[in-house]
């Protein structure tokens, strides 16, 4: 008790003289960039799980890209269960001169099986339950189609051949959270309408599902009985295996966020041990006097225990609370990615924000404030007698132990934290060592600058670690926040500019064969050159040299997708343009009608397939074996028509598919695709740069939201500084004095010390410019496949520097304006 | 004065490594105060004045000998042991003040009886500065304080928990003649009036000459 009362009256006096301050700021800092991510990915798992029992719309979902038997549904029936059918494909729908990709849904009545659908009378207005669907010749438009195309209700909209009436804005619909993000705004119509859109002809990509409900037992059963009998590209979804998938990806998500929400709190912690050890330095004289004065160890250990605690939860409600602030925000940027409305966060995070405070002060904190124990209180005699040096090895321990705790419970995965935790290490350890070597790069300036300059260059070469920690701090902050401005403006940009100019950026696909001449001839029309078709079916894989595709040992996602999903496969005689030949040869002619197929690099490499090995295909329900003649490199960004599988012509002619071009037109030109949607209904078309910028606009916004949550990292950045300059306060103090009492004007001392953080600064910057350079280059080699250029990277270094030796050279200046300020005869008699 | 004995100490010495080996500071002192007493320890900067002090206050422990404080033997006690014991019985004055610096002149003065758990600390600690003289400046802070002032304050706190031993570790060495005096004078008035035995280290003869016996060490040794 008495211990509790002194240890609140020692707070409350720290705290008003400042010794606190920097301490419970990067400790506020730490927990707000945590819970301000854990209360936002909370809110999303909620809304997941929320949604898991009637993600699927039903309590089985069958799902083909071939129309669905009635004999199904008869079955059904006969079963007892309810059922609704859902069709889906992408297509173009038009107002006037506008159009916008779509994602077109056809229901039947009953559907949604579970869960209800909910329409608002506005875009992104609030939404009502309600139990019917569209009527014939009606459409529900979500908000963000109803956004892009600038429609309002009552609206008509031209999808295909036919059209409907905009009647209310569909807020919500039981199977939208199947992803998290979905490139194509939704349009929801009666399934009675979807001929009259003729959209669909054989070869269209369409997903037809059929949706199940009913008694338990006899879902079951169905399920048991659809396993069985359904064709191989069907796929039987039920809700727990379903809300597994979604639950796994949205949990990628939320742990990539929670682990960019780490890095500020091992920044911060960092600010933490420097404070807290200047804390304990400062207290060694009024401890020694305590104990002189009667204090026993345990006092002084409840004292720093308690301290600890009630600065624990303090840091923790007030980061907590701004974590909460930050989450809406957050929320706020990514609105427009996410189906409906997110519910409220539930108060978890609230515990995630008093763990990470404690953590955090135990692991950096507790270690220095231990030390005061047993400081000897001889040390009331004799200055010198510090108390036993601090095990650096029990308390790095201790560190580290708080910091894969805290990476435990965010991952919640025993091999991923110790991942993690090696991949943090070694990344720290690099940047430190980076650091090091610019602060001992600055040695060869010295000799060449004023005396200001000089000064301040030396202060970061004796503080040697301290500036390498402090470089790192701010480094890593700004490479991250330099790298997502690289890629979400400047990557893309040059990635669109290095496509030849006249790329084709509009594709048409499912051209029915009688179609081919008369869509030739609508371009020559318009005075643009005759298209080349090329045939398109769909195969899929079964076999590679007698063994099972399925069961292909080592398959990586793409390898599975390969291997269990349905193909577009063309057969052509000439070897298309931006295609290469790497193994074996193109047909000859005495090859033509043979059956063989050249595969894609990418097939080869992610099946693990090899020239002249054997691949067994079903092509429309029949077997068809051919053998790998040669492989291709591919340059998919050309936007000529390119395929994985391309067979000898002659072998498929006569199999019944669709076919497929691309062109280029000019923004002039664009108008003549409504004629065209008009003439042919069928063809759907894809407008690449419409495309673009959707990829864009979610690319935008979900690197808004990350550098969002690295603002937390620059800030813990600006914690440890402050701590720094903190923890150097009187070692500057007593060096200003001493310059002034030797004759330089305050003017001169200021200018040393914004030289010093300016350069700090331009070291950071230098750190991060080159952190985001190489990265940068890598995406732009590997990913994007353009050549970096160097305008890029000088820009890259530019900003890094320009805004390193700003942020740094401002705030470092202001921390340490008070060291000048202080009269130098104050310093020196103290002394 | 065939007073109570407060402080004794026998056969007291420290001895200390060194690059050179062993080396003795201080050797077989032999020592009983009653309890009023005034003593002064004197002596050459390095004869080991302050070493005595701290053996005697229980600072430090000793290398041989025994310390009796009230009685009980002081030496053999732990850390925390001593500590109970001179929350109980020692005042403490210095050199350098010691005043904490975060801290008013009212709270330095509150901390030892804070430290002991009374319940009466600001007012007990509000008479004791008004005794020295201080009642007005109260809540300033060391800062805001001359050096006699600050020097004030720490006899103020040092006399606030009514010890029945004070040490005064050279309270005048940073103290200018005429505030050292006045110093001295103000120590003397206290401890007369509160019964305190008063130890004292000074190089100073003439604050010396003012105790009632003196002990003189040279190179660790009693001579006198």
């Amino acid at each position: 008790m008495k211990a509790l009362r002194f240890a609140l009256a020692v707070l409350a006096r720290d705290f008003k003289s400042g010794e606190l301050t920097v301490l419970v700021l990067a400790v506020t800092v730490a927990v707000a960039a945590l819970t301000g991510v854990g209360f936002f990915t909370n809110r999303i798992s909620q809304a997941v799980s929320l949604q898991a029992a009637e993600v699927i719309a039903a309590d089985l979902r069958l799902e083909s890209p071939n129309p669905i038997a009635d004999s199904v549904f008869n079955e059904a029936h006969r079963r007892g269960l309810q059922t609704a059918r859902a069709t889906a494909l992408v297509s173009v729908v038009f107002v006037d001169q506008q159009n916008q990709l779509t994602a077109l849904r056809a229901v039947t009545a009953g559907y949604p099986l579970r869960g209800t659908l909910r329409v608002a009378d506005r875009p992104f207005g609030p939404g009502q339950a309600v139990a019917t669907i569209p009527q014939p010749g009606e459409g529900w438009a979500d908000s963000r189609l109803m956004a892009r195309l600038g429609v309002r209700i009552g609206d008509k909209l031209t999808i295909g051949s036919t059209g409907v009436r905009v009647t209310h804005v569909l807020e919500y619909r039981p199977d939208q959270g199947s992803r998290f993000v979905d490139l194509a705004p939704t349009l929801l119509i009666n399934a009675s309408d979807l001929a009259a859109t003729a959209l669909i002809a054989p070869g269209s990509r369409v997903t037809y599902a059929a949706l199940f409900a009913g008694d338990r037992g006899a879902v079951a059963d169905f399920k048991l009985h659809l396993e069985q009998h359904k064709a191989p590209a069907e796929r039987l979804l039920d809700v727990e295996e379903s809300s597994q998938q979604i639950g796994a990806s949205v949990k990628r998500a939320g742990q990539f966020l929670n682990l960019a929400g780490l890095v500020s709190v091992l920044l911060a912690a960092i600010a933490v041990a420097m404070s807290a050890r200047r804390y304990a330095r400062r207290h060694l004289d009024a401890v020694a006097l305590m104990k002189c004065m009667g204090a026993s160890q345990n006092f002084i250990l409840a004292i720093s225990v308690i301290e600890l605690l009630v600065l624990a939860l303090a840091a923790g409600i007030a980061g907590t609370a701004i974590g909460y602030g930050a989450q809406q925000v957050l929320a706020y940027i990514v609105r427009d990615l996410l189906s409906g409305t997110l519910p409220p966060p539930s108060f978890e995070p609230v515990l995630m924000g008093l763990v990470t405070s404690i953590t955090v002060l135990t692991g950096f904190a507790l270690p220095p404030l231990l030390q005061l124990r047993t400081v000897p209180p001889l040390r009331v005699l004799r200055r010198n007698l510090d108390p036993p040096k601090l095990r650096y090895a029990a308390s790095y321990v201790l560190a580290v132990a708080a910091v894969l705790a805290m990476i435990a419970w965010v991952v919640r995965d025993i091999d991923l934290t110790r991942w993690i935790g090696i991949g943090m290490l070694l990344t720290f350890a690099v940047l430190y060592g980076a650091g090091l070597l610019l602060v001992l790069s600055l040695s060869g300036l010295r000799g060449r600058v004023g005396v200001a300059w000089r000064y301040g260059l030396a202060n970061i070469a004796r503080r040697g670690r301290e500036s390498a920690v402090q470089i790192v701090a701010f480094g890593l902050g700004l490479t991250v926040l330099l790298l997502l401005a690289v890629v979400r403006t400047t990557l893309l940009q040059e990635w669109r500019a290095s496509l030849p100019a006249g790329a084709p950026n509009h594709f048409f696909i499912n051209i029915r064969p009688e179609e081919r001449a008369p869509i030739q001839q609508f371009f020559v029309a318009r005075q643009l050159s005759a298209p080349e078709l090329y045939p398109m079916i769909r195969a899929r894989l079964i076999e590679v040299n007698g063994k099972k595709a399925a069961e292909l040992p080592g398959l990586d996602d793409r390898g599975r997708g390969f291997a269990e999903r349905e193909q577009n496969l063309t057969w052509t005689p000439t070897l298309q343009v931006d295609n290469e030949i790497t193994a074996g040869h193109w047909w000859r002619g005495d090859e033509l009608g043979k059956p063989l197929v050249s595969i894609a690099s990418e097939y080869e490499r992610d099946l693990g397939l090899k020239l002249g090995d054997r691949l067994l295909f079903d092509i429309a329900g029949e077997p068809l074996e051919v053998k790998i003649a040669s492989i291709r490199k591919v340059r998919w960004d050309s936007f000529h028509p390119n395929f994985f599988l391309v067979m000898a012509p002659g072998l498929l002619d006569s199999a019944a598919g669709t076919y497929m071009t691309s062109v280029h037109l000019t923004p002039e030109q664009k108008p003549m695709l409504v004629d065209l949607v008009r003439q042919f209904p069928g063809v759907s078309v894809f407008d690449i740069d419409r495309l673009l910028l959707q990829v864009r606009d979610v690319m935008d916004k979900a690197s808004r939201a990350v550098e969002y949550v690295f603002l937390f990292t620059l800030l813990a950045g600006v914690m440890v500084l402050l701590a720094a300059i903190q923890s150097t306060r009187d070692e500057r103090r007593y060096e200003s004095a001493i310059l002034r009492t030797l004759g330089a004007s305050r003017r001169t001392v200021l200018e040393s010390v914004a030289a010093e953080f300016t350069m700090l600064g331009l070291l950071s910057g230098a750190l991060a410019a080159i952190c985001a350079g190489v990265v940068g280059h890598l995406l732009a080699s590997r990913v994007f496949s353009i050549p970096s250029s160097l305008p890029l990277i000088f820009k890259v270094a530019a900003w890094g520097l320009l805004a390193g030796a700003l942020l740094v050279g401002i705030t470092g200046t202001w921390a340490a304006r008070s060291v000048v300020n202080h009269p130098p005869i104050a310093t020196l008699r103290q002394e | 004065m065939a007073g109570r004995s407060v402080l004794k100490a026998e056969n007291l010495g420290k001895e200390v490594n060194s690059p050179e080996g062993r080396l003795t500071i201080l050797a077989a002192v032999d020592l009983d105060v009653e309890a009023g007493d005034t003593l002064a320890i004197v002596g050459p900067s390095g004869a080991g004045k302050s070493t005595l002090l701290a053996l005697l206050a229980g600072l430090d422990e000793p290398s041989t000998g025994k310390v009796w404080l009230q009685g009980a033997e002081f030496s053999s006690l732990d850390e925390d042991g001593r500590a109970r014991a001179r929350a109980q019985q020692v005042g403490f004055v210095f050199q350098s003040f010691h005043l904490v610096p975060s801290l008013t002149a009212i709270e330095n003065v509150m901390l030892p009886l804070e430290l002991a758990g009374r319940r009466d600390a600001r007012e007990t600690a509000h008479q004791v500065l008004a005794k020295v003289g201080l009642g007005p400046r109260v809540q300033h802070y060391p800062r805001q304080l001359s050096g006699g002032e600050q020097q004030r304050v720490a006899i103020a706190r040092a006399f606030v928990t009514q010890p029945a031993v004070l040490f005064a570790d050279e309270p005048t060495g940073n103290l200018d003649t005429a505030t050292g005096t006045r110093i001295i004078d103000l120590l003397f008035d206290l401890n007369r009036a509160s019964g305190t035995t008063l130890i004292l280290v000074t190089h100073d003869q003439s604050i010396a000459s003012r105790c009632r016996r003196r002990v003189q060490l040279e190179a660790g040794h009693m001579v006198r």
